[in-house]
This record gives C-alpha cells, structure tokens and sequence, in this order.
C-alpha cells in the first residue's frame, strides 16, 4: 500500500474546514448474547459459543437479552439521551459470511435512546460538546480469519474460517451529528470524545470497554469543507480504529490526505477505509453511498421495546458520577497537580488511586506508588497496573513506608513479593525477614566494627571531614543486609565516631 | 382384530390406556400401510420405521412399569418437514436443505416428544411452504387420496394426505396463509391454525415470521384439539409466543359434543367470501351447513368484512417481503448443500449465488424477488408500508364482526382439489386459492377447517372455516367439535370413510411387514 499525497496539516486547515462523524460501538459485557443464550465470552474454541439462533440455522429464533436492554437505558441516559417509549428492531439486509442470518438484527427509525449530548474537555481546556443523534442496539457479526493470500483480506483469499462465537454479542451502536468548528482540534476532538464514551461505559460497568480488545470501536466519518463554501464535503469513513491515539492519527490523516487530494484537483470517493496501525495510513475499502439498500423493516420475530418511565427513572437513579466531574472533583480533592492527575488518568489507575487512598493512605503516596513502581512492574509483566495488586496491598505497604518499619528500597522488595502472592505486606516482611532494623544496640556493633577497621576513616570524621562518614555508612549497611535505616546510621555512625574520641578512656 | 389405522387418536389412547394394543401394535400397523400406499400417496418424504418402532416399545415398556403418561403418549405422528427435528432430514421440501439433520428439535417436536407421541416421519410440502398443492416440493407431489390425479392441497399437502389416508392419525402442520386449513378441506380432514402466538415457532423453518404458525392436522376435531394441547403454550425461545394460560381445548371439544351445544351460538357468515368465484359445490354444501345449524339452534347472522378483498395483494407483499429476508441464510456457509459456480473464480459471494440458484425452486426464486423488490428504498412505504396498513384494516373487520358474533364461517376454500397443473403456470390463479384463509393469518385469529361434504359435481370433499377470536381458540373447538358432530349425524358416518380403500402395494408389505 502505498502513502498517499498528504498536504501540510496547517495548510491544510487554511484552506478547508474539517467536519467529523463517529460511530462508536460498545460491546456490552452480558452474560449471554443479545438474542439467545449463548455465553458472551472469548477465548474459547472457534464456534463453541453458538446455537440455533446464533448460527442462523433454520428455524432459529432470537429472544430479547432483558440485562443488555438495561445497560443500552444506562448508556443513553449516561449520553443525556432521551429514552425512546417504544422502541423497535429491525433487520439490515446484506450478505456477508461473518452475518450468520444474512441480516443484522439492529434498530432503524426506533433507537432505544436518541439526542443526547457529550461535553468534552480538551487539554487546551477548550470545551467541545458533541451532540449524539442515537444510541441504539444491535448484535455483532461473527469473526472472519481469511486464509491465504498476500493481504489477509478477503479478496484474494484461499478461504476463509469463520467464527461465530462473536456473532450475537450485544452492541450499542452511538451515533454523533455532524461536529463542526473542530477546527485543528479535530483529530484532539476524535480521540477525547472517544475516550470519554469509554470512560462512560466503563463507569456504568456496561463494557470491558476494552479497545484492544475491540470492546469499543470506532468508525470516523472525515469530510472536508473548502473554506467560504456552505456545502458539505464527501465524506470517508475510517472503520474499526481501535486506539485512542489512532483515532487521533486516524483523523488527522484523513484531513491531510483529503486536503492534498481535493487541492490537486481530485475528488474523494465516498468509500469505508481501513486504519493500518502498523503504517499509520488509511486506505481505501469498499465504496459507500447513502443509497446503499439495506431493505431495513421492522423485525417481525421480536415484540418492541416498551420500556416504561419508571423503570428509566429507577435506571437513571442508578448512574455513576459522571466521569469529566469526577475527575474534576478527584483533582481538587487530591490536590494534585494537572501533570501529576494527568499521569494517574492516562494510566488509567484512578479508581486503584482512589481505592487506596479510601484505605488509608496519603494521595501522594498513592500517587507516587502506582504511576511509579507498579506501573513499572506492570510494564514489564506486559498487564494493566490495577490488574497487579490490590489498592489494599499498596495502602498497607504505604503504612509500613510510613511507620518506619520499610525503607523504599525494601518496600519495593516487599511489593515484589505481594505480587509473587506470599501474602500481605506484612507477611511478606515478616516471611523475608525484610523490616528494617531498627535496633540501635545490633547497629552500633557493627559500626564499631565498622569504624575499627577503618582508623584513616575514623580520623577524618574526627577531623570534621563528616562525608567521609560515607564509607562507614556502606559497610554497615552491607553487614545489615540493607535492612536499616541509612539517616539513622549516619547519625549513630557520627554519634559513635565522636564517642569513640572519648572512649579513649 | 380392528384396523387400528382406521381409529382417531382419542380411540386409541382409551386402547392404548387399557392395553388393548401396544403402541409397537399401532405404530407397526401404521408403518405398514405406509409401506403399502405411499409409493402411490407421496405424503412423506422420510419414514423412520426403526426409531418409531423403539421408541414405541419404550413407551410400552413405560406404560407397563405404571408411568404417568399423556392421552396421546404411545400415539403416531406425522411431523411436516418443515420443522426442525434432531434424528431426520428436515428439508421444508427444498433442493438446498437436501439430507440435512438439525442440531436441535423445534420445540413443537420437542413436545410431541416429552408427550409420548411416536414421529413416523416428514411429510412433504411445497418448497418453503410456498404453495397451494405441494407441486413445488423439490421432491415431487403428494397426491389426494380421494384422486390421485389432483392435488392435496399445500403447502402441508403431505400431512393432510397422510391423515386422509390412514397413515398417521395425527400430524403436525404449519398455516402461513392456509397451508393447514385448505390441504384440511381438499383432503376431507381436520386441520387448525391457532392464535398466532399460541404455538411456538421455535424451530419451525420461517417462512413469513409474522403469519407462520404450527397447528394440527387430524381425522377429527377433538384430536386436533388433544394435539393442541400437547404442543400449544408460551415458549420462551419464541419472542412473540403468548404468556398466556390457555385452556384445555379437549375438554372445549368435548363440550362441544353435548346435546344443544349450537344453540344460542352466534355465526357470522362473511359475505365477501362466498359466491363469485367459489364452486357451484361448495357453495352448496355450505349453505347446507348454514341451513343445518340454524336448525341446531344457531344464530346465523350476515357479517361485512369491505377489507377482505385487499387481503391477497397485502398477503403477497408482506409474505414474500418478510420470506426474502427469513431465506438469506440459506447461502451454503454453514448448512445445506453448496454448489460452486460452473466458470470463473470461487468468491464466497459467487458459492452463495450459485448455490441460490441451483437450491431454490422457481415459486421461492419468484417470491424472493418480490419480496426484495418491495423492501427496497423508494418502494418500501408504497408496498410493505401500505400491506402493513391493510393489514390493520383486516383486524379492525375482525374486531367489528366479532362484535357482533362469537364465530365466523365461509367455505375453507374456494374450489374442491384441482388437478395437477392445473394453476402451474399461473400463479394469480394459484394465490387466489387462499382468499378464504389468508385473512385469518394476517389479523392472526385461529381458524379451523372440517369437513362438511362432498361436492356433487366431482365427489371430492368441501371443508368449513371457522374462525374466533384472537385466544379463543378454545371456543373453536367447541363450536367445531358441535358442527362436526351434527354434521356427521346429518350423513350417518364420517365423511373419510367415503373415501377411496387405497390399494395396498405388494412388493413393500411382502418385505416390510415382517418386522
Ligand atoms: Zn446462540
């Protein structure tokens, strides 16, 4: 595939207005499928989820999953949006071999939930507010694995497998209005509008929400309008982008590819791309039109949705805080500064941040713990931080740190060996024999011996040469296997060097 | 020792209940005269002679250790092939679901099952239940006992026939637009569509979602409504299945054999489906009916149904709309045959067209692209929109009638059994032929079709519509069980056994009757 022209991404604003469209799909995490009882799970053996319905074998007939309408109600309050009383499925027509029944069992002209807004803020502090046309449901096809060829894409394929353990997970399908006056925020815009849907859903506890497991996806509509003109440009749609930062890179692609294209004379087909994260380029899928027939009509083997105002009502008492004021309120009452929040936010631990500091322990600390050595840890196991280590193990270690008994370095020990599952903080210190020592008597021994093996030392301390002390402190720390407080050997170490001047007695 | 395949279900099971015959005695009598007629019927296109003959000793042996068992448990069942069954080929009559055994039981199966019934087989039936005379099964005609040169009526024509000629007391059907009702009244049998949403669909291959319903196809009125129980009831697998309880349509047959049952009664008799077009014959034999329960006591009052005559052209866009998409999924991918293109490469698109082509029949071809054609954008409000309104029209008259009214009667069809060919080619001539039994479908009121004579002109049975009321079904069956009853004293017998005796075939009892 080869880079398209690309013009200069401010030459490019200079001369065209962008305007944005996203369609979000959340896969809710039900138990089971949207339309039959199959477990809604992965890592199990290619179609081993499945059923009649599921498989689309005939004679199959789909049942309403109660819980993934539910967490669509929460999802489309949570999105400001209105609940609809009476709502309807209706099938979209297409033959394609991941659709096990042909036709995708989604909503049409009857979303469950419709006009809702979504403000979100930039890092400028620019506030943008996205207004949502729909939320609605829908199952999601079967997984295809293309085998053969150079592409790995259909055409040109040997054959392909499909798998249908997917088909039939519920979604929820959000649907913005055209944003415009993005401006260069644009590609800012993508990604902070998508991420606030995943911090939504994640919230609500409706979605895994996530990305890399295609949890929440993004399909970005781009178009660009030439500066002093009122008519809309032709739009791309760039489909499945499956990272915040690529849904950035994504956006800004397309307005650079658009721009040089449109400048140069040519048109823009009306066409779905695909995102390569590899080469972080678009290219081009198959062509679209608003004409495109799909034959929607209301899906006969399913009864509407009537859910009734009080139900919504019940619902709505359920919402979480909404996560921008949460934030805001976390920052202020951790008092925290905007790097220091950023941090902890975009490393996605402030729920573990908050959950410790509830057991106990300073927010800085909390702070400094998990964007600092867990995070590392985590790093290298290749997981998520909070995956790691309970926020009650950290507040514990916390405490020790702060009650003297760990040193940071034996605390960083200690976490190891939490994580290594030997137990509590506690048990750990008490199994690896780490707490520091704490005993002046077994220090004091061991800098006299300290001290009487090395009298050139002994004598520049006497001199008043205090740093020298530095050599003393070291070998006393390696005689206590490090366990021991580094501040209170210098001072004893002073203390004893002075001592023994009057020793001499 | 009597012909056992002569007995209606509710014979057999005081027989069965008393041990009088085996169920292996009933259903080897049955498999017998299968293997004799069926050659010449064509009413099924798969016996299991060996699972029935076991499960029947299973149900004898049940019996024998004093298990609990339903009325009909040890009783044989014919089981329409478009019903999803997990030990035979279910392939609702087409090229592209050739030898193919589901996964699963549809739960009217399921039922039939757990109930005790013995499945003899699949009966044939038009390809996809889209049909009038099942000449376009994939797998050739069932032919009318009454005359083999006509047809048995369809799309459950195979059903019909294996009841009419003795070969299954009881059989399970599916009514779209009257695939139970009219095959009932050509054959001289008794066949109900129940409230849409009284029996599950689950498993039933969709033909048209909002109009399919499975129902019974019996010899007798409190058979099928013996049937009726067994397999009616809320499925939770069927969205559009009715929580409702309902009550015993037995025990509602059974009230309708008292004395003065009729009386009182209110009949409405729908103007707009008698005289033009309706057969000299059937015409008669139901101003017969008419006169006779008027003479029981009845009240016969005339009913206006102006929307009727809008049925047919809102039934033949909602129907094909709804099967154009219900029959995507026939596309090679995970079931059924697969055919690759002759030329050029093999892009699962071009499998899935050539598959299409080479499985589907012309009527399901034809129906497809109807359908297609009237979902598309631009036409969709003009067609499915427009029949969807007719179709609330259709349930208003319903509502109106019924007002004043606690039945509604016409004949079950148009004509008697026609001869093969006879509407091949046309297919208008063909659809027509639902006039009086697709309104019942499309504002999904039950119906039921009985017997009610033989046409003088051509000796070949004229069946009765009834019709009620949304759930009551039970109501259908009292009234049905009554009319049969005070028709059958009227003739001093049952019209079946008017039928011709079909002549057993030598070469298959010589060999088969062994067992
Ligand atoms: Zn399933």
């Amino acid at each position: 595939m080869k880079k398209a022209e690309l013009m200069d991404y401010d030459k490019a604003l200079e001369l065209f207005e962008p305007v944005l469209g996203f369609e979000v799909h959340v896969e809710l995490n039900t138990k089971t499928k949207m339309f039959c009882g199959c477990a809604n799970e992965f890592g199990q053996g290619a179609n081993t989820n499945t059923c009649p319905t599921c498989l689309g074998l005939p004679g199959g007939l789909p049942q309403v999953n109660a819980q993934a309408i539910e967490s669509s109600i929460r999802l489309g309050l949570a999105l400001g949006c209105e609940i609809a009383e009476y709502s309807r499925f209706a099938r979209k027509n297409y033959f394609y071999p991941d659709t096990a029944k042909n036709f995708q069992t989604s909503q049409y002209d009857e979303p469950i939930a419709f006009n809702g807004q979504l403000t979100i803020e930039l890092e400028s502090g620019r506030l943008v507010t996205v207004d949502i046309e729909r939320a609605h449901m829908e199952d999601d096809a079967g997984k295809l694995t293309h085998v053969g060829g150079a592409t790995g894409r259909i055409q040109g394929a040997d054959y392909s497998l499909v798998d249908y353990n997917r088909g039939g997970v519920p979604l929820v399908e959000i649907v913005t209005q055209m944003i415009e006056g993005g401006e260069a925020d644009s590609p800012e815009i993508g990604r902070t509008y998508v991420a606030a849907i995943r911090e939504i859903v994640k919230a609500l506890g409706v979605s895994n929400a996530r990305m890399e497991e295609g949890n929440v996806r993004c399909d970005a509509n781009v178009s660009l309008r030439p500066r002093g003109s009122n008519i809309l440009g032709t739009r791309t749609e760039t489909k499945n982008v499956n990272s915040l930062r690529s849904v950035e890179k994504a956006v800004r692609y397309e307005i650079q590819r658009q721009a040089a294209l449109l400048q140069a004379g040519g048109t823009i087909t009306q066409e779905t791309r695909h995102w390569h994260e590899d080469t972080g380029i678009t290219s081009a899928g198959r062509p679209k039109s608003d004409a495109d027939d799909y034959r929607y009509f209301p899906e006969p083997d399913l009864v509407p949705v009537a859910p009734s105002r009080e139900w919504v009502e019940e619902l709505r008492a359920t919402l979480p805080e909404p996560p921008a004021a949460r934030r805001k309120r976390l920052q202020a009452d951790w008092g925290f500064a905007d790097l220091e929040f950023q941090d902890v936010v975009n490393s996605d631990l402030m729920d573990a941040v908050e959950a410790t500091i509830a057991a106990g322990a300073s927010a800085q600390a909390a702070r400094k713990w998990w964007t600092g050595e867990v995070a590392r840890l985590a790093n290298v196991a290749g997981v998520s931080a909070d995956s790691l280590v309970q926020p009650d193990q950290v507040a514990a270690l916390i405490e020790l740190v702060v009650a003297g008994t760990l040193t940071d370095r034996l605390a960083r020990q200690v976490l190891e060996g939490v994580i290594n599952g030997e137990g509590t903080p506690l048990e750990v210190v008490e199994f690896r024999g780490l707490a520091v020592v704490s005993d002046d008597g077994a220090l004091i021994v061991a800098i006299d011996e300290a001290l009487a093996a090395q009298p050139d030392v002994l004598a520049k301390i006497r001199d008043g040469k205090v740093q020298a002390a530095g050599a003393v402190i070291g070998a006393v720390m390696k005689a206590m296997r490090g366990q021991a407080d580094a501040a209170r050997v210098r001072e004893l170490v002073l203390e004893r060097a002075g001592s023994a001047d009057g020793s001499a007695e | 020792m009597t012909n056992v395949t002569k007995l209606t279900a509710a014979e057999l099971s005081e027989l069965l209940t008393d041990r009088s015959v085996s169920s292996v005695e009933v259903t080897r009598a049955h498999l017998d005269h299968i293997a004799a007629i069926d050659t010449d019927v064509h009413a099924f296109l798969h016996v299991a002679r060996d699972a029935a003959l076991a499960t029947a000793a299973r149900i004898d042996a049940r019996r024998a250790a004093g298990d609990e068992l339903g009325p009909l448990a040890g009783i044989p069942i014919a089981i329409k092939d478009v019903l999803a069954t997990l030990d035979m080929p279910s392939t609702a009559g087409s090229k592209i679901l050739e030898g193919w055994i589901p996964p699963y039981d549809a739960t009217v199966v399921k039922r039939v099952r757990d109930a005790g019934l013995i499945p003899l087989g699949k009966t044939n039936m038009d390809e996809f239940a889209m049909g009038s005379s099942t000449e376009f099964s994939a797998y050739g005609p069932t032919h009318n006992p009454w005359d083999f040169d006509r047809i048995p009526g369809g799309s459950g024509g195979g059903s019909a026939a294996a009841v009419s000629s003795f070969q299954a007391p009881l059989a399970l059907g599916s009514d779209t637009g009257g695939s139970i009702r009219q095959p009932a009244a050509v054959t001289g049998s008794v066949g109900v569509k129940p409230t849409y949403g009284g029996v599950s669909r689950y498993g039933s291959i969709a033909l048209a979602s909002s109009l399919d319903q499975v129902g019974p196809v019996t010899r007798t009125v409190l058979d099928a409504a013996l049937l009726h129980d067994v397999i009616g009831g809320h499925d939770p697998l069927d969205s559009t299945s009715l929580t409702d309880s309902w009550p015993s349509m037995a025990a509602a047959a059974r009230a309708g054999l008292a004395d003065g049952a009729l009386k009182g009664v209110r009949v409405g008799v729908i103007k707009e489906l008698n005289g033009d077009g309706f057969q000299a014959g059937v015409s008669q034999r139901f101003t017969e009916t008419l006169a006779l329960l008027s003479a029981a006591g009845a009240e016969i009052v005339e009913v206006s149904a102006p929307n009727f005559e809008y049925a047919i052209a809102a039934y033949y866009l909602i129907l094909p709309a709804e099967a154009s998409s219900n029959l995507a999924r026939f596309d090679s991918v995970r079931f059924g045959i697969r055919v690759n293109p002759d030329e050029g490469p093999l892009t699962s698109e071009r499998v899935m067209a050539a598959t299409r082509d080479a499985g589907f029949g012309p009527e399901v071809k034809r129906r497809i692209i109807l359908g297609t054609y009237a979902l598309s954008a631009g036409y969709y409000d003009a067609y499915y929109g427009s029949a969807q309104k007719v179709r609330t029209l259709i349930q208003r008259d319903f509502e109106a009638a019924f007002t004043k009214v606690d039945v509604l009667v016409s004949p079950s069809a148009p004509t008697t059994a026609f001869k093969f060919g006879e509407k091949m080619s046309d297919p208008m001539a063909m659809y027509l032929n639902d006039v009086t039994t697709i309104p019942a479908n499309l504002a999904g009121v039950p119906g039921m079709s009985l017997p009610m004579g033989l046409a003088p002109e051509d000796g070949l049975p004229v069946g009765l519509q009834i019709m009620a009321p949304a759930k009551q079904d039970a109501r259908l069956y009292q009234v049905g069980a009554a009319i049969e009853a005070m028709l059958e004293a009227s003739w001093g017998h049952t019209l079946l056994s008017q039928a011709p005796e079909l002549a057993p075939n030598d070469m298959f009892t010589s060999t088969e009757g062994a067992v």
